[in-house]
């Protein structure tokens, strides 16, 4: 029956919330823990539903902390683990994103944004949460994070995290927001074999941890999952490859540091994508996310009037696509940053943008209103 | 010469040699009945994944304890283990931590996990303090105590951990004191092989910090106190309130069969699968 099909493979017309708990089914998923939290909720209300159906567990938490927490407990037994919730969510859950990047566990966030700060207003999207996911837990880190641009990327997108979160044992966020998540479009979802996605390597059997190395390795060690007699030892605290705690030797607290961040920026060719149409343009528009909708009317506006303007859209925000910024710097005069916030990757995009060309920002002309593309237009007619 | 070799060396890791813990602390006598229960009981380490949480009794199976051990972040052990014992409904899932950990920054954890009647076993150090941080006020502390944080004395009533947790719904829940290692080691049998919430709330010495601020002086004395202080449940519950001011109720205070979570998660997924 339908209702226990694993992929729903087919053509649909759903929110972009529905695709997102399709897309982790998709991937495997079978463990997902949330709070309920407003423009969040349809991602985990769905799973509750669905989960059970492919041999999956939902469960609901006493608070975002206990959400985070015990997907990454379901990850160290090797389930495909997940958690989903919104901006004040993401705050609660900060110290135990930081577990989950020491610990160099495989899990999946879903952050449907919502206007901040603090309450804010629940149900308007705003991109409130870019900067936090990659800096809000103490100590220096590199996460991935990817923005979808509608409910297809939202299904497409879940599926890249599950790979990327599996492949490099690091914490995935799906960076939505408010509006693509209540948004209804038409969701394409392939074959199950289209689905496919990359699974964790696991360790292997050895008498002692001081065996193998599980941890810090630049090229991602296999992963010392529970439950299988091999005796992992894992903290977040300071640790040495084998997972046994050292708060002595500077040379250890250094590795213990740099390679999970290696890990990620070593790979960064593999884990960042851009969509760029700047070829022949003078002006690039610069977004991600919803925005890049805006972005895109705005451009085909502009071409109309002659002017050469094109778009430039990070579907990976973190780790930050550096190279790709600083190569369209070289080959425009202009670039304009949109972003639905008072500018939370302006301050990166310029440092690697402002040797080569002219750059600023606009914000939506009211905040957590997408930004009218004629608006656009006018800005650049004016500049 | 002969080599005596501890006969619980087995169950930890060969490599570790030295514990973190001051002379004369509670949480070598907790860790051995922990050790003891599982050995009586002939499991294999293999057998259990050991979480803990941030404080001094939260470093008892790690690094020590040679099996699958997740050390948490401060006050989440239960919400780790939570996880764990979804994903593993097949092993042993053990917390370990102490008083501030799991009733302080962790207490809601504690609570909905006891609510939820999961199978965890929960081995909660209770010294009244906050040891590791260097003598601070815990929740546990005892009303006008002194300690780092309340010069002047603690102002604030304490809490009375296992009775609040058979409230929350626990199948099983026990108190021994340091001084009632057997009785303890008793408890942890039934507590591991409950199917429910079960929580071992160990009594146990801190003689550097909470020694120290309470003049009950070393290890010896301290326990001297638990032996003196502590009243059998069965006798305490035909005992005025006033009468048991200072006391330590010991005992089981609670053993009851009722549906256990993970086992109804695993239900619904066969049921649920089955109607395909
Ligand atoms: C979020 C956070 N806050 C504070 C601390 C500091 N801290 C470490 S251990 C501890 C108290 C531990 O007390 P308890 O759980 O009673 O353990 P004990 O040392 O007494 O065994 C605190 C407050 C921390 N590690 N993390
Ligand atoms: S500070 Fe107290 S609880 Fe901690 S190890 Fe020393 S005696 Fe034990
Ligand atoms: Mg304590």
């Amino acid at each position: 029956m339908s209702r226990n099909k694993k992929v729903l493979t087919g053509t649909h017309f759903e929110m972009g919330n529905w695709a997102c708990a399709e897309g982790a089914i998709a991937a495997g998923c079978n463990f997902v823990a949330g709070y309920p939290i407003t423009p969040a909720s349809e991602v985990a209300n769905r799973l509750a539903a669905r989960l059970p159906r492919v041999n999956g567990t939902f469960l609901q938490t006493e608070d975002e902390i206990g959400a985070i927490c015990s997907a990454i407990g379901a990850s160290w037994v090797g389930c495909k683990a997940m958690t989903v919730t919104s901006g004040p969510g993401i705050s609660l859950m900060q110290e135990n994103i930081g577990f989950a990047v020491a610990t160099e566990t495989p899990l999946v966030i879903i952050d449907v944004q919502r206007f901040g700060p603090s309450t804010g207003v629940p149900s308007v999207g705003l991109a409130a949460d870019m900067v936090q996911v990659a800096r809000g837990s103490h100590g220096d880190y590199q996460i991935i994070a990817l923005s979808p641009e509608s409910p297809q990327e939202m299904f497409d997108l879940t599926i890249r995290a599950f790979s990327l979160a599996e492949a490099y044992r690091v914490p995935v966020f799906l960076m939505a927001d408010g509006f693509i998540g209540h948004m209804r479009e038409q969701i394409v979802i392939p074959e199950e074999d289209r689905t496919k996605i990359k699974q964790r390597k696991i360790a292997e059997q050895s008498v002692s941890v001081l065996d193998r190395r599980d941890f810090l390795d630049v090229k991602v060690a296999p992963m010392p999952v529970f439950g299988l007699g091999l005796k992992a030892h894992v903290t977040s605290s300071c640790h040495d490859e084998h997972g046994m705690r050292n708060l002595s030797d500077p040379a250890v607290m250094h590795t213990y540091v740099m390679n999970p961040i290696k890990k990620i920026v070593n790979h960064r060719d593999d884990i960042v994508q851009v969509e760029d149409d700047c070829i022949d343009a003078e002006v690039a528009l610069v977004s991600y996310g919803t925005v890049s909708r805006s972005a895109r009317a705005a451009a085909g506006l502009a071409r109309k009037n002659g002017l050469k303007v094109g778009t430039f859209r990070m579907l990976t925000c973190w780790p930050f696509p550096d190279k790709e910024i600083r190569q369209l710097a070289e080959n425009v005069e202009y670039m304009l940053v949109l972003e639905n916030n008072t500018g939370q990757m302006y301050p990166y995009i310029k440092a690697e943008a402002a040797h080569a060309c002219r750059v600023s920002f606009l914000g939506p002309q009211t905040l957590g209103q997408i930004h009218d593309p004629e608006y656009i237009l006018s800005h650049l007619n004016r500049r | 010469m002969t080599v005596s070799i501890h006969p619980l060396k087995k169950y930890t890791r060969s490599h570790i040699t030295r514990t973190t813990t001051c002379p004369g602390c509670g949480i070598g006598i907790v860790s051995q009945a922990i050790l003891r229960a599982i050995d009586e009981l002939e499991f294999n380490m293999d057998d259990f994944v050991f979480v803990s949480g941030i404080g001094c009794s939260a470093w008892i199976p790690s690094p020590l304890y040679n099996t699958d051990t997740l050390h948490t972040t401060h006050g989440r052990p239960i919400a780790f283990a939570t996880g764990v014992k979804l994903g593993l409904p097949n092993k042993n899932v053990m917390v370990i931590s102490g008083d501030g950990d799991l009733a302080a920054i962790g207490g809601n954890h504690l609570i909905h996990a006891a609510r939820r009647n999961i199978n965890l076993t929960v081995i909660l150090l209770n010294n009244g303090i906050y040891g590791m941080t260097g003598g601070q006020t815990a929740p546990t502390t005892p009303r006008g105590l002194t300690t780092i944080t309340s010069p002047y004395g603690t102002m604030e009533h304490n809490f009375d951990i296992t009775p609040m947790v058979v409230t929350a719904g626990a199948s099983y829940a026990a108190r021994w004191t340091t001084y009632h290692p057997r009785q303890m080691t008793r408890s942890i049998k039934k507590a591991i092989q409950k199917k429910g919430f079960a929580l071992i709330e160990a009594m146990s010495q801190c003689p550097v910090q909470y020694g120290r601020v309470s003049k009950l002086g070393k290890a010896v004395d301290m326990l001297k106190d638990f032996k003196v202080n502590s009243v059998k449940i069965n006798k305490a519950r035909n005992m005025e309130p006033e009468a048991l001011l200072g006391k330590i109720v010991i005992g089981e205070f609670v053993d009851i069969e009722k549906a256990e979570l993970s086992e109804e998660c695993m239900n619904l997924r066969r049921k649920m699968m089955e109607a395909m």
